[in-house]
């Protein structure tokens, strides 16, 4: 050690003292602004669950609370006639059915060969690979709106409007860029020296592919599940155009058409319906939120 | 002797079927993963690329109801096209498109962020429960939040009225938020911006977390405002993340369909309210006026692939990156 480092250090004592003083000043103010935001952050809360909470408490106030000049804040007088009224409106347990039948499917197809792909871009590097990643990428941009119209006149080609095989291969084929893009983020997070050790074991790569690496990208796959679950659940614009019989359509287009039987909206029967539509969502979502928020996130954080 | 000639042809064919075995595994092995993108490759041209080449092939067609039932169109040139692009109600769209995106966007990325950067100054438990709410507003249906939404700013009974009555805000009694074309894009603003805030927390405050902690303190160290140090310290860090979810927020809010067609109501859209999305609709799909909609799909492609073409380029150069 050299007197000149020598200097340095001692140079820097007071530097580092005076640092940690200023360390616990700011710590104090910090801990005595915290109120003041932990305030802004509760009404920030009030503000964005107000309407989720609106939607629950709707559904089980009476009807004369729900159309009273003066809203009441809190149910407590609960029922569940709306939900009953909900359940009993036409069509309402044929659209389960279906929208359960067309997620299901495109859940299956869309996992199975969304994997396959995602295992391709992570694992091996290829001629096409960029290009692949760039259609990936781009389809994911594409507005649905914008190709209602071509998908409707050739699945009217092949006489597949108004079809549940129809609307499945439509969903299906939508969300695939993001699955891949999902499932290659978690095939990339499995270290490849474990595959490397299976292999060393003397296992084929098929071997290793079954023995390692499905089991680490099985929560990998779960969360990429539910993610398409809910996105095929919730869609909307293509369902729209090609389901016109109501007993074939979703949940989804019942809760959109869903008008009052007389005069005036019913409100409670429409909140009923939203919060039934709602649950299986919300439910799936909040179990994986983290994985689809990895999912979503683990590109934009890389950079 | 014979032992010996007849070992080496032995041999040398033992070496020969190895090398050929050889060059035929690192075949197989090459082949891998076009076999494992084949179906995704096979969906993706059946569902997405034919329908994309029958649009560009219809949206030079006469192409409505008589041509769908004879599956093909009436060839027209560039009429559509012309039709189209001298009609004021799509200049009208395009630019009242174009300002609903800019002021979407920049409202979902500013409360976005201002949300994420007070995730980090509160308590542990108020964050999870600030969290665990945007989490709940993310995993709500578009469909049914348009739905709550209406109720909530319906004028008879509709509690927003109420509220902003009660709040002194002015005198909102019977208000009716759907009665001009700017409040009615307003609602749907509300709407859309509510909805995609807690994404773009989520983002953020996954950002801030790989921002050093010594380049803040130092920064505070030499007596820099708090909005200097997001600006100098912490946005520099943050940029390609902002930059991503910028572009992600103008594709999805320039292409919005669902929301502003459902809660201002199908029998409430017109010319006056239009966004591109739902011109098209209307004027393509609704009228059954297919090759007219293919042209219009065709110029709004066009230009969610001209807003997207750095999204795609980033991705792709970090994904190779990687």
């Amino acid at each position: 050690m050299s007197a000149a480092s020598e200097i340095a250090l001692t140079e820097h004592e007071p530097h580092v003292a005076e640092r940690k003083a200023a360390r616990v000043r700011r710590a104090r103010r910090r801990r005595a602004g915290r109120t003041g935001w932990n305030i802004v952050a509760a009404l920030v809360l009030l503000v964005m669950v107000f309407p989720v909470y609106w939607m629950i408490s709707t559904a089980f106030k009476p009807t004369d609370e729900i159309n009273g000049l003066e809203p009441t804040w809190i149910p407590w007088n609960p029922t569940l006639q709306h939900f009953r009224d909900a359940m009993n409106r036409p069509y309402f347990w044929d659209n389960v059915k279906n929208s359960m039948i067309i997620v299901g499917f495109s859940v299956l197809l869309a996992i199975v060969i969304s994997f396959l792909a995602a295992v391709a871009l992570a694992k091996y590097r290829f001629s096409g690979r960029k290009l692949f990643l760039v259609l990936v990428f781009g389809i994911q941009m594409l507005p649905a709106v914008g190709l209602i119209i071509p998908v409707y006149v050739v699945m009217a080609k092949y006489h597949l409007t108004n079809t549940l095989t129809g609307v499945i291969l439509v969903e299906m084929t939508f969300v695939l860029p993001f699955a891949i893009w999902m499932l290659c983020g978690f095939v990339l997070g499995i270290p490849k020296d474990l595959e490397e050790a299976a292999m060393v074991d003397g296992s084929s790569r098929v071997g290793a592919f079954f023995r390692i690496l499905l089991p680490l990208v099985a929560p990998g796959l779960v969360a990429t599940s539910v993610f398409v679950f809910i996105t095929v659940w919730n869609e909307f614009i293509f369902a729209n155009v090609l389901l016109t019989d109501q007993s074939k359509q979703t949940l989804t287009l019942w809760l959109s058409y869903f008008y009052g039987t007389s005069r005036q909206t019913d409100w409670g029967g429409l909140m009923a319906g939203a919060t039934l539509t709602a649950i299986p969502v919300v439910i799936f979502f909040l179990i994986v939120q983290r994985k689809i928020a990895f999912g979503l996130t683990a590109g934009a954080v890389k950079g | 002797m014979t032992g010996t000639t007849s070992q080496v042809p032995d041999a040398a064919g033992a070496f020969g079927s190895r090398r050929r075995r050889r060059a035929w595994d690192r075949a197989v092995r090459g082949s891998v993963p076009f076999w494992l993108i084949l179906p995704v490759a096979v969906a993706m041209t059946a569902i997405l690329a034919y329908p994309l080449y029958q649009l560009i092939v219809i949206s030079f067609q006469k192409y409505g109801l008589f041509e769908l039932i004879k599956h093909s169109g009436t060839w027209v040139g560039l009429d559509n096209y012309r039709f189209i692009l001298h009609d004021p109600v799509f200049w009208d769209t395009l630019v009242r498109t174009i300002v609903f995106t800019v002021v979407n966007v920049a409202l979902t990325i500013v409360f976005g962020t201002l949300i994420a950067l007070l995730l980090v100054r509160i308590s542990t438990f108020m964050r999870i429960l600030l969290t665990a709410g945007l989490m709940l507003v993310w995993a709500m249906p578009p469909v049914v939040a348009v739905q709550v939404w209406y109720w909530m700013t319906n004028f008879q009974n509709g509690v927003l009225n109420y509220t902003l009555t009660q709040l002194g805000v002015g005198d909102y009694f019977q208000h009716d938020w759907y009665a001009t074309p700017t409040s009615q894009l307003g609602m749907t603003t509300s709407l859309i911006v509510w909805g995609a805030i807690p994404f773009i927390v989520v983002a953020v405050y996954a950002g801030l977390a790989q921002v050093p902690d010594e380049l803040v303190d130092a920064a505070e160290v030499d007596g820099a405002r708090p909005w200097r140090v997001f600006l100098d310290v912490t946005f520099p860090i943050l940029k390609p993340i902002f930059l991503i979810l910028t572009s992600l927020s103008i594709v999805w809010d320039f292409g919005v369909f669902t929301q502003p067609f459902l809660l201002i109501g199908e029998s409430h859209v017109n010319t006056s309210n239009y966004l591109m999305g739902v011109y098209l609709y209307e004027e393509g799909y609704a009228k059954s006026d297919f090759g007219r909609g293919a042209a219009i799909s065709m110029l709004m492609l066009l230009m969610v692939a001209g807003l997207s073409f750095f999204y795609v380029r980033k991705m792709v150069r970090m994904e190779s990156a990687s």
